[in-house]
């Protein structure tokens, strides 16, 4: 027999060495997240998938499964706190969402009209961070980035190329290129690196092919990211 | 017979493109219901110039000049509720994109600098509303009550909207109507 937890009120089985977001995703049960995605090692800075253990708020991406835990997380009050978290991602960065070509295939977006997000409440940062356009094929609009860092981690563990990283502090954090110019031309990223499939907002761009999908067709429009599995658009690799 | 009075509803364009109004005239047919529910005060769809003491006042479009704020605090001093509607309203929108640009490179730039314009000069004429440094959301000057986003809200999240209000319920949108693009 295996060793189980409740989410919800539901068992969840799983197995030694799992996180609860894991074994809960293996169950079909969606928890709110953006940083954590099942092929890297967890990074725990976007808290959406926070729920509570016994009690206590902890990041399911972060908190491994033990026998008998007490795990809820669609309730009204921690999904008022994940409205919260998404309103602060919302207004430091520049989410024009009208003119974004991930707009329909963005996790944060799909995210925020899965628990309702009307606005984004607080007092826009409006950062000004210049684009990085000098590949020939890739654009980067950093003022999207929510520095989930799953660039950075795709980089470093599957394409072992380090082109990402997080620099700085504070507010002032942001995702740099890791080249002696700072521009993506002068690294060595090719066009089949994970790292350019894994964003799951709109900052690593393929160039000319935006709105390449008609409205009503996008990943979110046909179905709540609830019920869609663990998905990274990419800047189509294969075009249709 | 008893009949309810009508909510008064006033709406404006501030640093909006008309869209959102389009997109409340999509709701079609619905409009033959509404006005069996509301009427309208001060809008680009009336002739009224001053917005009077109303129940409600839509707002689309951010806040890019003087004017804009004006209007806006005069409508929520005039309205018991108010409503941003569409992205610009909500988030500044598109227009807010100018937020990293220099306020004055852009005016050089449209007025006088480019290629074409011959004796440019930018207006200086005290008629003319002037720019803000930046563009803002409604909510970053006066206290807004709904937020419908999209750009535009679609007719019928629009109309799902408004009929939430008028019926006294908080404005809510789920799957497919609920955009902000
Ligand atoms: S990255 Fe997502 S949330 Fe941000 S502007 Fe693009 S679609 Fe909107
Ligand atoms: S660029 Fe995308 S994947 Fe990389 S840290 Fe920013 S949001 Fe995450
Ligand atoms: S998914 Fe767990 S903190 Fe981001």
């Amino acid at each position: 027999m295996s060793a189980t937890f409740t989410l919800d009120g539901k068992e969840v089985p799983f197995r030694d060495g799992q996180t609860i977001i894991q074994a809960a995703q293996e169950q079909g049960a969606w928890i709110p997240h953006l940083c954590y995605h099942p092929e890297f090692k967890p990074h725990g800075s976007c808290k959406l998938c926070t729920v509570t253990v016994n009690g206590r708020h902890m990041a399911s991406c972060t908190t491994q499964a033990t026998a008998g835990q007490v795990v809820e997380s669609n309730t009204e009050a921690l999904n008022d706190e994940r409205r919260t978290l998404l309103q602060m991602l919302f207004v430091e960065g520049n989410h024009f969402c009208p003119s974004c070509e991930k707009s329909g295939n963005c996790k944060l977006q799909a995210t925020a009209y899965e628990l309702g997000m009307m606005t984004p409440h607080f007092d826009h940062f409006y950062p000004s961070r210049p684009v990085d356009a000098s590949h020939p094929e890739i654009l980067l609009d950093f003022n999207r980035c929510i520095l989930c860092s799953l660039c950075v981690r795709a980089s470093r563990d599957v394409d072992k190329k380090f082109v990402f990283a997080l620099s700085g502090r504070g507010i002032g954090t942001k995702l740099i290129v890791n080249a002696a110019s700072g521009r993506l031309a002068d690294t060595n990223v090719a066009m089949d690196d994970k790292a350019l499939e894994v964003c799951p907002v709109g900052v690593i761009l393929r160039k000319r092919h935006g709105f390449a999908v008609p409205i009503g067709e996008r990943t979110y429009d046909k179905a709540p990211i609830s019920e869609c599995p663990d998905y990274s658009p990419l800047p189509a690799k294969e075009e249709a | 017979m008893e009949t309810k009075r009508k909510l008064r509803v006033a709406t404006t364009s501030l640093a909006g493109c008309f869209g959102c109004h389009m997109s409340f005239l999509d709701i079609d047919e619905h409009l033959f219901e509404l006005v069996e529910l509301i009427e309208f005060d001060r809008s680009p769809l009336t002739d009224i110039k001053v917005v009077g003491d109303c129940d409600l006042g839509i707002i689309e479009g951010g806040l890019c000049n003087a004017e804009n704020v004006h209007i806006l605090r005069e409508f929520r001093a005039r309205c018991t509720k108010l409503v941003a509607l569409g992205a610009c309203a909500v988030n500044g929108g598109l227009p807010a994109q100018r937020n990293h640009l220099k306020l004055t490179e852009i005016l050089e730039e449209v007025y006088h600098t480019s290629p074409g314009l011959a004796h440019g000069l930018i207006p200086n004429d005290p008629e003319l509303p002037l720019p803000l440094n930046k563009v803002h959301p409604l909510h970053e000057v006066v206290k807004i009550d709904w937020f419908i986003p999209g750009c535009p809200p679609s007719g019928e999240a629009i109309w799902k909207a408004l009929t939430d209000i008028v019926a006294g319920r908080d404005p809510e949108l789920g799957f497919g109507t609920l955009h902000y693009d």
